[in-house]
């Protein structure tokens, strides 16, 4: 299994792509004749963004947008029910159509991305403040604490989250604060990880050592000297695990298991889409929420692959 | 020569030409370049040589100097994307360069196999070392699995490996550096080739079992009838072991003589040079390497005429304007470029250097030792 | 390999242990007293004597986890509230259908994902690299609620072409059952191809750098012998670790197909008991998926040192 050091460490995944660019051994024998260092992978790493890259962002900004200013937006009241149009397909009154009941699709769209982006966003959020802080002190002191925080975060990862997820909504109760909390609670260990494999790397560097030796405070050497080495990992990781967790929001909301109805979220819509033959009948009502589902992770998913190219971190169990 | 598919009756007919007359490898006017995001690096820029079949041919020269380049080109080993070569390889009579990957193929590890310099990186780590031998008794001889393995195990005995039997079914890792290189040994020679190109074959060992895995290999030349081209940074390894010597300096061939010649009648500067860092027993223990001054060239933007000129404590505005051919000098077998070879240890050059470009302490302990161009500057290129 | 195994074996009860303290305590969570949360607030007083003595709830804490241990050992995770079957026997009935989905998408994801790494990563970059590359990205972001009621609406609604709902045990109907069985578990394999495919790739494109690559063709192998023979292998240690961590996200997956395709997995059980609140069938079941997807590691752990033989030597 690899060490995840090695994975994280963006010095030795330079060497990795390194190597990775064409050529053998003897290749490298030869370019490296001609300079130590080869131009190659820093114009690899500064590759353009691209069109994709710009877009992915764009869409995420436009569904951010439209989730604040929902109330601001002239929709309709997302649980109206409009009798006079009842599954209608996309139309001028109702840009996406009304599901069986009369509402509007469009509207229970944008109101129902604000369980996802919260779920996904405050979850991520809750896990750096804890994970991130506890990771980056516990890579760079090490000791026994490190060594207890590791052990315990191994065994918190080995529960398999959505079932851990399920059995504690059920005997808590499935609103958006618990859930959010608890997903939050279920990202510590993983941005620990990340993050203390990130800072441990760095806090054995050169420069970390000469910091200690010019007599900087550990929590000067934290975090001006590991903090801003970490942060690419951490932003890149971060964006990973934010669609991860509105999959399982996701997940949740189709199974019935998230915020209740009638308030909408993309999981439970979905599932409203499918339930009573509505498949056959109105395939509008589980194909929108599907769409904006799957384009907000392939753009959270791109954006955050993009990011890792940039700053050079080696694809590996991320 | 073109090849088209049908495998088998190509094996025999490659097999029967082991009658052909002349060398066993001829090489001739062979280029390789490789790009790169910074340019065309030319690894190997214009070599020609012969090897006779039986024979030791030690190919000499500094990391970057690309004789690990010219090993693989030989044999068409370099990945095809980014590589670019020109130039004849003959081997056996049939033309190498002229050949396809299925045709290759049959001559690779059969007539033609290779030793690498880092067992460690070239055997496979997750396969059995009997498994990795096997492979090719299999795939060239049409071993069943019974004949191969019993094959590998007296090839694992005659490299010298005690217990072979068991030792068969051992992963790499769990053997020591040496023994390693024994394997890879017994793996290149699986199928009694014509020719073994070693590359490096002992860099990364101990200074005693370099001298045993030397001795192996030659005593295995022996009893084989093959022939080996021996590539090294270390002229003291090809010394005792090579009929001839060529010594390469970016991407060309410098000198090429019989050993006792080349060692005797050094024409070349940086012959000498890489002579001079052959570490010696008898050296007082605090004695200093005389590494050779300076960098390799960069083989993108090489440097005009001689490519030596820039490290050179004997270069003349002629050397640095215009490239000396490779000719000779009496003896015919002797080839060398320079336009001011030394004799008897001396410089023909026409003035006592002073002003050498790789710095002043260079010519300065050059003048100092009276007979040899050797700087002892210290620096991290020295290859001990 | 005793000594690594060992570790594992220990680090595997440590955490089953956790897992089954965490999991009895969840009753616990529940805020006042459990049995008219389990029974409602109508319930008679003899029937809540009753759940109070079958949760021993009467017991000091620890006490009570060792009888519900000791029980569990015992086959006996408790009975459901609704219809008093046991839970053994509803995990019993429901195991064969999810442990199917699973494989079956595993073989899929397998099938997809290797082929098309090894001959991909053998000229990296070019046309069928970046369609794949890219076309395999997408996959990323398709969860199993958004593919599969897409499936059903085109393949089973639209099309015709399979059943949108049912499941027959394989033991009775062998081709019926897996032609129930292609779009749900064809539902829950997206994600598993693309990330497989994605490791896999830059594995192997690394390993084809390494010198035993060249040294295996200077022996004359075939390149196809080259990809299979000795360079998948060393290439599929992250491929093997994803499968293990991948689990995690199948068995979520196996849930929600379940519920579309209303199929008696364990999914669909736990589903149906978490809305009825049938808090004993919940614990039971999130026990037993617990257990199981450890042991599903410690699997994984034992598979490695097989694949890599130098995984002994740390």
């Amino acid at each position: 299994m690899p060490d995840d050091r090695e994975l994280l460490d963006t010095h030795s995944s330079r060497r990795l792509l390194t190597n990775a660019l064409p050529g053998t051994a003897a290749t490298d024998e030869a370019i490296l004749a001609t300079e130590e260092t080869t131009a190659a992978d820093d114009v690899l790493s500064k590759k353009p963004f691209g069109f994709l890259f710009w877009f992915a962002v764009c869409f995420v900004g436009v569904i951010l947008l439209s989730a604040v200013l929902a109330n601001v937006l002239p929709l309709q009241n997302p649980n109206f029910q409009n009798y006079s149009a009842l599954s209608q397909g996309p139309s001028g009154a109702h840009l996406l159509g009304t599901d069986d009941l009369g509402r509007d699709l469009l509207s229970r769209l944008v109101f129902g991305s604000r369980v996802s982006l919260i779920v996904g966003f405050c979850g991520v959020a809750i896990g750096l403040i804890f994970g991130g802080t506890a990771g980056l002190v516990s890579g760079y002191r090490g000791g026994r604490l490190d060594g207890a925080l590791n052990a315990f975060s191994f065994i918190i990862l080995a529960f398999p989250a959505i079932v851990a997820v399920i059995a504690i909504v059920t005997f808590w109760g499935a609103s958006l604060f618990h859930i959010t909390i608890i997903l939050g609670i279920a990202t510590i260990p993983l941005m620990y990880r990340v993050i203390r494999a990130s800072s441990l790397s760095f806090a054995q560097r050169d420069f970390v050592v000469a910091a200690k030796t010019m007599g900087a405070t550990d929590t000067r050497i934290v975090l001006r000297e590991i903090l801003p080495n970490v942060i690419p990992v951490t932003v890149t990781f971060s964006l990973i695990t934010v669609a991860g967790l509105i999959v399982i929001e996701g997940t949740l909301a189709f199974l019935g298991l998230s915020v209740a109805l009638p308030t909408p979220s993309w999981g439970n819509l979905i599932n409203e889409g499918t339930a009573n033959n509505a498949l056959s009948t109105d395939p509008f009502i589980m194909l929108w929420p599907a769409l904006a589902m799957f384009l907000l992770l392939w753009s959270i998913n791109l954006i955050g692959d993009r990011l890792r190219q940039r700053f050079d971190i080696r694809e590996g169990l991320l | 020569m073109a090849r088209t598919k049908g495998g088998a009756s190509n094996t025999l007919q490659f097999r029967d030409a082991g009658t052909h007359e002349g060398p066993l490898l001829v090489v001739e006017d062979l280029h390789t370049s490789f790009r790169t995001q910074r340019g065309t690096v030319r690894a190997v820029d214009g070599v020609s040589f012969e090897v006779q079949e039986g024979k030791t041919l030690g190919i000499v020269g500094e990391s970057g100097s690309g004789k690990t380049v010219l090993s693989r080109s030989i044999m068409g080993l370099l990945p095809p994307r980014d590589v670019i070569r020109s130039g004849t390889v003959h081997f056996a009579g049939h033309e190498l360069t002229a050949m396809d990957d299925t045709s290759l193929r049959e001559v690779w590890g059969a007539e033609l196999s290779m030793i690498f310099q880092d067992p460690m990186t070239a055997l496979n780590p997750v396969k059995r070392i009997g498994d990795q031998i096997c492979e090719s008794l299999a795939l060239h001889l049409g071993m069943d699995r019974k004949e191969a393995r019993s094959t590998a195990v007296e090839l694992l005995r005659s490299v010298g490996i005690p217990s072979p039997e068991q030792r068969v079914r051992w992963y790499p890792f769990q053997l020591s550096g040496g023994m390693r290189q024994r394997v890879m040994i017994a793996i290149a020679l699986a199928c009694a080739p014509r020719l073994v190109m070693a590359d490096e074959p002992t860099t990364g060992l101990d200074v005693t079992v370099q001298a045993q895995i030397l001795d192996l290999l030659a005593d295995l030349q022996r009893e084989r009838h093959m022939a080996v081209i021996l590539v090294t940074h270390d002229l003291g390894v090809v010394a005792s072991r090579a009929d001839d010597i060529i010594v390469m300096y970016a991407g060309r061939i410098v000198e090429r003589a019989p050993t006792r010649t080349l060692f005797h009648d050094t024409k070349m500067p940086y012959t000498r040079a890489l002579m001079d860092s052959i570490p010696r027993l008898a050296d007082p223990s605090g004695a200093r390497l005389n590494a050779i001054g300076g960098r390799p060239p960069d083989l993108i933007n090489p440097p005009t005429g001689c490519r030596f000129s820039p490290r050179c404590p004997y270069a003349q505005d002629k050397c640095r304007e215009l490239e000396p051919p490779l000719r000779t000098v009496g003896s015919p077998d002797h080839l060398f470029a320079c336009w001011f070879p030394l004799v008897d240890g001396m410089s023909t050059a026409p003035a006592v250097p002073v002003t050498v470009s790789s710095g002043p302490a260079a010519a300065r302990s050059a003048v100092e030792n009276g007979q040899a161009p050797a700087p002892a500057e210290p620096t991290g290129e020295a290859e001990a | 390999m005793g000594k690594y195994l060992i570790r594992r074996f220990i680090q595997l009860l440590v955490v089953s242990f956790i897992i089954s303290v965490l999991v009895f305590m969840l009753v616990h969570l529940l805020p006042g007293d459990p049995t008219t949360q389990i029974l409602g607030a109508n319930d008679t007083a003899a029937n809540r004597a009753i759940l109070l003595k079958q949760l021993g709830l009467n017991l000091p804490l620890w006490h009570q986890y060792t009888i519900w241990l000791n029980a569990a050992f015992h086959g006996n995770l408790g009975t459901s509230y609704l219809n008093h079957e046991s839970v053994t026997h509803i995990l019993a009935t429901g195991a064969p259908v999810s442990i199917e989905l699973i494989l079956i998408s595993q073989l899929i994801a397998f099938a997809i994902a290797i082929p098309l790494a090894l001959v991909v990563s053998r000229k990296p970059n070019r046309w069928l690299d970046n369609i794949s590359t890219t076309s395999t990205f997408g996959l990323l972001a398709l969860p199993p609620f958004v593919v599969a009621p897409i499936l059903v609406a085109v393949f089973a609604v639209g099309l015709g072409w399979f059943p949108a709902t049912g499941y027959t045990p394989f033991t009775q109907a062998p081709l019926t059952n897996l032609h129930e069985m292609i779009l749900p578990s064809v539902a829950i394999t997206a994600g598993s191809i693309a990330v497989y495919f994605r490791l896999l790739r830059s594995d192997l494109i690394s390993t084809l750098q390494q010198d035993f690559i060249t040294m295996a063709r200077s022996k004359g192998l075939s390149t196809t012998r080259i990809m299979w023979r000795h360079a998948f292998r060393p290439s599929s240690f992250s491929l093997l670790a994803a499968a293990g961590i991948n689990i995690g996200s199948l068995i979520a997956g196996t849930f929600v197909v379940e519920l579309l395709f209303a199929m008696p997995g364990i999914g669909y059980a736990l589903v149906q008991a978490v809305e009825q609140r049938d808090y004993l069938v919940v614990q039971g079941i999130s026990l037993v998926v617990a257990i199981a997807f450890v042991v599903i590691q410690f699997i994984i752990d034992f598979i490695f040192t097989i694949v890599d033989p130098r995984v002994v030597r740390e």
